[in-house]
């Protein structure tokens, strides 16, 4: 069973059902008496809401109820929270404004929902969503979160004079100051990081079950933690009590981020269904979903980096304007906060560093985690600043960070972090021998006998994944625990079952859980089941996010995997009257070592349940369950390079390398990790090059809220990626694993901006980088 | 969607006769553009007269340098038709990089040009082609058919029914996409008849829609190669601003394409 455990090349099982139509999604589900919601929603950016009127509605064919916030206030829904409190430096608490799951004095963005109407079918409850009429006065609008900032700026919410949500720092400002004060040279830049869309392949759903005789609820919902929905519902907005309800996550088509957070729509649903005594399905359409899916990123700053004569950084300073949107969403005051500025050390040996993060409200859709929440961010500002400093400094971009690298480990940061293992030379060498870096200037040349200009450009990631552990998120502000949950049931024909509270919406969770029994026991994957995704079946979990189902989910697995082995080995060594010390684990059989004595699995198994002869005191079963807390984060880390070539006549860009060298510490299936790290690269190059959010700055509408102006990411504009690992096992949870789900994502974008301000020699670019915008900085530089 | 009633025509005289009268009513051909707008209820026809099965609205005849292409034909049978690309494969060319396959395969020639959308690749094409669009009533000349942005000189009720074209000596497009939607954030056709007289046409650009640009015909006219072009500077008065591109970088890609289209017609 070699061939199916750890570090095997398995095709995932979960894609047959996929690939075919086979999967169950929320909008699949389908429940006796089950009717359609649709919302209404603002469209104004900003206003006062004077009136609803919805009699006219009401009289519409198929209308069940219509329902608005002065209904949700009287069954006293909570307000929806933020997650994670955030203090100001003075020791303030963050201005956090009031955001009701139906807006009833002021709506504060386009999309923010109203009201809810529920029919017998969608169309007859959009028809009559278009009868409900609503008067606003509508108010002044700001988009940007520097206008925000303003003097004069429209204020958004009473509780946050001048839009400004906190003023935190982190770090050493006087000794950064005083480093940059005596530095011999200066890099200082002002960098953008784009809004984003995350735009996952299924748009969010939810159907909300009241069942009147048991007063219980069920929610199907498009969730990446259906445990921690399940708590916020319960604890924070009165729907039901954690034991009244139930919600399940099915088959869920992808999230990045966006798919963490409890919506206004799955409250509603919720509600509604026992306020209109029906079940209430609602599935947004894609344009829905660009106007209330929380959006990631959409950062200013402005960065000022230090060295001394022998190149060695001394101080890096970083000033932040984040935009938060409308209203705090779930996680959104960490992200600009504890998952970013924390890793502005980079890989670099920095003894200075500071940091200052203004987050501030805007009339735009809320703002939160989007695949590597955070680390992108500052993943772009220190790789750019390293890239434009080597050349202002006229040293090769790999010799000014050999020269900074972090080379011993465990290393403390001076904004929290304690990196735990790595070898940044290692990935950096092995990306560059992949890239032929060296060859570099001939195929400019050639390049430019084409009329093309190439560039190279590269980026040296870290990140800090499988986020936890919980006492040191709880000591920085975090609401919940970050640990995971595992159980483990051996059935008596030895069939295995894996319950863990893990999510997989894409991940490959039913391979790779199932790999590591099947290494370990013999079992085939095909016999290991995972069960996940319905609080009814598995116990309490926190869900999948931050590259955490590897290196936190996996490792409460191997938990409860050791006791099971435990149990086991006893139970044979009784059966074959052997020590229990002598007994070894091979090709589905424990064995007596030395000897010819064996039981196979499914006996030791069956063993169990009957009980005939179990070691004395022995209970019957084989069944365990672990919760797992790891001590650190992990940090996996990399190098990219990437390769372009622009077109100057017309400022296209097109990739013609790109080459990655990750560190995730052990991989369990090489396959799923190239596939994250290719969906990661396209999501990272989708920022880089393609993706535009643009508001109207006048009157807060969404200018790109479909495909026809958002630019995703297609395969005609990516590379064939020529992916590779180094590996350091990391020493903080038994895999070894560190996690790769959004390294891609963190680490591509500054390698490609990287590459195409080296080939248009003009450093003054912005992502995305479209056509448009790399012929004008051409122009610029001429 | 909002509700409708859907026809299905038999014939060009059924379906001229099925949406007559009623001022609500849409010819529904390929759908590519009306489906989508019916789906967000920007658009709200009371009926839809489906012209894809009437069969004398379908396929390509090329005779000598006559072609002529029924109105329903799909993108997909233009681009793959030897006949045209044996006399005209500019146009061939074109409509193999019209949206993506599953537009190609659905969308017509007459329902793009029915539409009219200033970004639609056809426009450039037949306008630079000096085509002649038949309808139910009469021939319109391209040069009177598109009247503006998703505006033309058909009348209330009137069908498309086919396009001809005589073949240029030569012909070439070349489009840069919009990297979103892939219409032409500038689209630019080159036609060189057998006299040296030419034409050119840009798409995507114009602020009223395709447009015809005579200083390059007249430079064209008299040395038919990109070089020629070199000396033109493209006024951006009269283009598009939006957020996908300046006028400035439509001027600069008007330039950039019909170089490239003259390129490619050879």
């Amino acid at each position: 069973m070699g061939m199916e455990g750890i570090g095997a090349r398995v095709v995932r099982k979960e894609d047959k059902r996929f690939i075919t139509g086979k999967g169950k999604y929320t909008d699949d589900m389908v429940v006796p008496g089950m009717k359609q919601a649709h919302f209404v929603r603002s469209p104004h950016a900003h206003a006062k809401i004077k009136s609803i009127d919805t009699s006219a509605a009401e009289k519409m064919p198929g209308v069940i109820g219509i329902l608005n916030g002065a209904q949700l206030t009287e069954d006293a829904i909570g307000n929806i929270i933020c997650g994670w409190m955030i203090h100001s430096k003075d020791g303030s608490p963050m201005n956090m404004g009031v955001w009701r799951p139906l807006a009833q004095d002021t709506v504060r963005y386009v999309g923010d929902a109203v009201a809810i109407v529920v029919a017998d079918t969608k169309a007859q409850a959009r028809d009559a969503a278009e009868a409900v009429v609503v008067e606003y006065e509508t108010l002044p609008v700001v988009t940007s979160a520097v206008e925000a900032l303003k003097e004069g700026a429209p204020q958004i919410h009473p509780e946050a004079k001048g839009n400004l949500i906190f003023d935190w720092e982190i770090g050493d400002a006087a000794a950064t100051d005083a480093a940059i004060a005596s530095a011999a040279h200066v890099t200082e830049m002002k960098i953008v990081n784009n809004r984003l869309v995350p735009n996952p392949m299924e748009p969010r759903a939810a159907l909300g079950v009241y069942d009147e005789g048991e007063d219980h609820y069920t929610l199907w919902t498009t969730s990446q933690n259906p445990h921690v929905a399940r708590l916020v519902l319960s604890a924070f907005y009165n729907v039901a009590p954690e034991n009244k309800l139930r919600v399940i996550a099915p088959d869920v088509g992808g999230g990045f981020g966006s798919k963490i957070y409890i919506y206004p729509e799955e409250i509603v649903c919720l509600w509604a269904s026992k306020r209109t005594g029906v079940p209430v399905k609602w599935n947004c359409d894609r344009t829905e979903a660009f106007l209330t899916d929380a959006h990631g990123r959409d950062h200013v700053s402005t960065v000022k980096m230090a060295f001394d004569a022998n190149n060695k950084i001394t101080g890096f300073k970083v000033d932040t304007i984040a935009n938060l949107g409308a209203y705090m969403s779930l996680f959104s005051s960490s992200v600009p906060t504890y998952l970013y500025a924390t890793l502005l050390s980079g890989q670099y040996n920095i003894p200075a560093i500071h940091a200052n993060v203004r987050t501030v409200y805007t009339n735009t859709v809320p703002v939160d985690a989007y695949r590597g929440a955070g680390r992108p961010e500052a993943t772009y500002l220190m790789e750019r600043v390293m890239e434009t400093a080597a050349r202002e400094l006229g040293v090769t971009p790999a010799e000014l960070r050999r020269t900074n690298f972090i080379r011993e480990f465990p290393h403390q940061t001076p904004v929290i972090m304690c990196y735990d293992a790595g070898d940044y030379e290692a990935s950096l060498s092995a990306a560059m021998k992949a890239s032929d870096y060296d060859g570099f200037p001939a195929r400019k040349a050639e390049a430019k006998s084409r009329g093309k200009l190439r560039g190279i450009g590269m980026s040296c990631y870290i990140e800090a994944c499988g986020i936890a552990p919980s006492a040191a998120v709880g000591s920085l502000g975090a609401g919940v625990g970050l640990w995971e949950s595992a159980e483990v049931r051996v059935n008596a024909v030895g069939t295995v079952e894996i319950l863990t509270g893990s999510h997989s919406h894409g991940q490959g969770h039913e391979t790779t859980f199932a790999q590591l029994v099947a290494g370990r026991f013999g079992v085939g994957i095909d016999s290991v089941s995972v069960v996940h995704g319905d609080t009814d079946k598995v116990q309490m979990g926190m869900g999948t996010y931050g590259s955490r189902s590897g290196a936190v989910g996996m490792s409460a697995v191997v938990k409860a995997l050791d006791k099971v082995e435990a149990k086991a080995r006893k139970i044979a060594a009784h059966l074959m009257e052997a020590d229990e010390s002598d007994i070894v684990i091979e090709n589905g059989e424990l064995k007596v070592a030395g000897t010819d004595k064996s039981v196979p699995w499914f006996q030791m198994a069956l063993a169990a349940y009957t009980a005939h002869n179990l070691p004395e005191g022995m209970e019957p079963g084989l069944k365990e369950g672990a919760f797992y807390d790891p001590s650190n984060f992990t940090f996996p880390a990399g190098c990219y390079i990437c390769e372009v070539e622009v077109d100057p006549e017309t400022g296209k860009t097109e990739i013609v390398q790109f080459v990655a060298a990750d560190d995730f510490g052990k991989i369990i299936n090489p396959m799923i990790v190239e596939g994250q790290v290719h969906g990661g690269l396209a999501q990272g190059i989708g920022q880089a090059l393609l993706e535009g959010t643009h508001y109207d700055p006048e009157t807060g509408q969404l200018l790109t809220a479909s495909y026809m102006d958002y630019t995703m990411p297609r395969a005609d504009d990516l590379p064939s990626f020529q992916v590779s690992t180094t590996e350091t096992a990391c020493p903080s949870n038994p895999l070894g694993i560190k996690g790769c789900g959004e390294a891609g994502a963190i680490g591509s974008p500054p390698a490609l901006i990287n590459a195409i301000t080296d080939a248009i020699g003009n450093n003054d670019l912005t992502m995305p980088a479209t056509a448009p915008r790399v012929w004008a900085a051409l122009r610029s530089a001429q | 969607m909002y509700a409708t009633n859907y026809h299905r025509a038999s014939s060009v005289e059924d379906a001229v006769k099925l949406a007559s009268g009623n001022d609500e009513a849409k010819y529904l051909s390929g759908g590519q553009t009306l489906l989508p707008t019916m789906k967000q209820r920007l658009a709200a026809p009371s009926d839809l007269v489906d012209l894809r099965h009437v069969g004398e609205l379908k396929g390509i005849s090329v005779d000598g340098g006559k072609i002529r292409i029924g109105a329903a034909t799909t993108h997909s049978e233009v681009a793959q038709s030897s006949d045209i690309a044996s006399v005209c494969p500019g146009l061939t060319h074109l409509a193999a990089h019209i949206g993506d396959p599953h537009v190609r395969h659905m969308g017509t020639i007459g329902g793009s040009i029915a539409n009219n959308d200033p970004a639609a690749d056809y426009p450039a094409a037949l306008l630079a082609l000096n085509a002649t669009i038949v309808t139910n009533t009469r021939s319109i000349a391209a040069d009177a058919y598109f009247t503006g942005m998703f505006d033309t000189a058909l009348e209330e009720g009137e069908l498309i029914v086919a396009v001809e074209i005589t073949a240029p000596a030569k012909c070439g497009y070349a489009k840069f996409p919009n990297p979103a939607s892939r219409y032409a954030l500038t689209g630019v056709f080159v036609a060189r008849q057998g006299d040296g007289s030419v034409r050119v046409a840009v798409t995507g650009a114009g602020s009223d829609g395709v447009f015809r640009q005579a200083e390059m015909e007249q430079a064209l006219k008299s040395d038919f190669s990109a070089a020629a072009l070199d000396g033109i500077t493209v006024d951006d008065a009269d283009l598009m601003a939006d957020i996908h591109g300046s006028s400035a970088y439509r001027a600069n890609l008007v330039k950039v394409m019909a170089k490239r289209a003259v390129t490619a017609a050879g």
